[in-house]
């Protein structure tokens, strides 16, 4: 059997997190090519439809990463973000799919290891859960 | 004179009275339209018509969802039969309150329907088959989810003022018309709305005294938001917040996702703990956001996330 490669859209802020990637591009850090980054300028910028939308396209997992609470650009945009996501969450739970395929983390702009390793993480959290129900 | 029909689908019936809502203006109304089929008022036989030539009904209603065969196998005889096909009504077109059921299987349904039901007494069993019957589909449709629709007339039931329009614009073979706005903007509550509004605790509107300012403000979830205007706050007027049934505004594809992502943000910034109880205390996200759209948002029933 052909091993299942996910796909992952990762939703990154401008300040923060796509930073945080760059770092650990520039780094020479590995993580897995599953993960599609879509640019934003904040967090707070990803509306709930965006997420579900993905879903609906074929997502089997979306990641937001955002800056610190407290770092935000835009003073509170993150902090928008995690009631959007908490929400969300408990929505998809009710739809029937694991809130596990949503995942929210805090990358500085020097973290590039820490984006590297969450994103490694979350990959294979979802080839553990196997393809989106969506998608079957 | 135009000829006209009106169908029922699985529905309560709401939709056929509503049409008794414009009043006096139903005299008028009546000297411009011939009722060539509307099982609910009168005396037509589906032979009358499959016995209609293609194309000869200038505008037929289409009101509840698709629920059995029979509905379907109407809904797409009507779209051979007429010019315009309407959708009437929040069932027709996203699937409403009974849509709801898409949340469940179909074997669940008749078992709580049919089987083990503590009001019902059935000792030989017996729940709907293909004995004769139209078969019960595995799943609630929208009826754009079965065949091309013309119109929309939204509202669970269609109010007056929605109705009014959509008639006057259907009979000059308008298939365009209502608002584009949220309800908020003709909410009879208007002028309470504060600059801005933080929800410290959510409530449902029996736990609280209400003092007749903007729901939201008062932390009782009003869908007023994210709901499409026209209807002129029926239900604000009777002090009872949106529930959502004209549906999303034309821009927006999910009205459920769109109020959910408004409410988060309305929720009191604190910690991360501290808003997850925030959250926790709405019990049933689909059923209140989805209350008239989980047809649309769950077409297939609820998703099925193994692990």
């Amino acid at each position: 059997m052909k091993s299942f490669e996910p796909r992952i859209v990762a939703f990154l802020c401008n300040w923060c997190a796509y930073a945080g990637a760059d770092m650990a591009g520039v780094s020479r850090m590995k993580y897995p090519a599953n993960v599609v980054p879509i640019k934003v300028m904040c967090s707070g910028r990803v509306d709930a439809e965006f997420i579900l939308d993905a879903f609906e396209k074929g997502a089997d997992g979306v990641f937001i990463g955002g800056c610190h609470p407290g770092d935000c650009h835009y003073v509170n945009g993150n902090l928008r973000t995690r009631k959007r996501i908490a929400m969300l969450k408990k929505l998809l739970a009710e739809m029937g799919i694991n809130p596990k395929r949503l995942r929210l983390e805090w990358i500085s702009a020097t973290e590039g290891q820490k984006f590297s390793r969450v994103i490694k993480e979350f990959v294979n959290e979802i080839k553990e859960l196997g393809p989106s129900p969506w998608r079957r | 004179m135009k000829k006209i029909a009106m169908y029922w689908g699985a529905g309560c019936g709401g939709c056929d009275v509503s049409l008794l809502g414009i009043h006096e203006k139903l005299l008028d109304l009546l000297n411009e339209i011939e009722i060539v089929f509307w099982p609910c008022a009168t005396d037509f036989k589906y032979e009358d018509l499959e016995k209609m030539e293609d194309g000869s009904i200038d505008i037929a209603f289409y009101n509840g969802a698709i629920r059995t065969e029979e509905n379907e196998e109407i809904a797409k005889l009507l779209r051979k039969k007429a010019k315009i096909l309407v959708a009437y009504g929040s069932c027709a077109i996203e699937g409403c309150v009974i849509g709801l059921a898409n949340l469940y299987e179909r074997e669940q349904i008749f078992d709580t329907v049919y089987l083990n039901n503590e009001t019902t007494k059935n000792e030989k069993k017996i729940i709907p088959k293909s004995n004769g019957l139209p078969e019960f589909l595995p799943y609630l449709k929208s009826l754009n989810q079965v065949v091309k629709v013309d119109a929309f007339i939204p509202g669970c039931p269609p109010v007056k003022p929605v109705l009014e329009e959509a008639l006057n614009a259907l009979l000059q073979g308008k298939t365009k018309f209502g608002k584009s706005i949220a309800l908020c903007d003709e909410c009879p509550r208007k002028d309470t709305k504060p600059e801005k509004i933080e929800i410290p605790r959510f409530y449902r509107w029996h736990e609280k005294e209400d003092n007749g300012e903007c729901f939201l403000a008062q932390g009782i979830i009003c869908m007023g938001p994210a709901t499409l205007a026209g209807c002129k706050g029926e239900c604000i007027s009777a002090n009872i917040p949106c529930t959502g049934c004209m549906g999303a505004l034309p821009k927006v594809k999910n009205q459920g996702i769109a109020m959910i992502s408004a409410i988060a943000s309305l929720i009191a910034e604190e910690n991360e703990e501290a808003e997850k109880k925030i959250i926790e205390s709405i019990d049933d996200l689909i059923g209140t956001f989805y209350k008239y759209s989980t047809a649309k948002l769950l077409p297939k029933g609820r998703l099925k996330d193994e692990n």
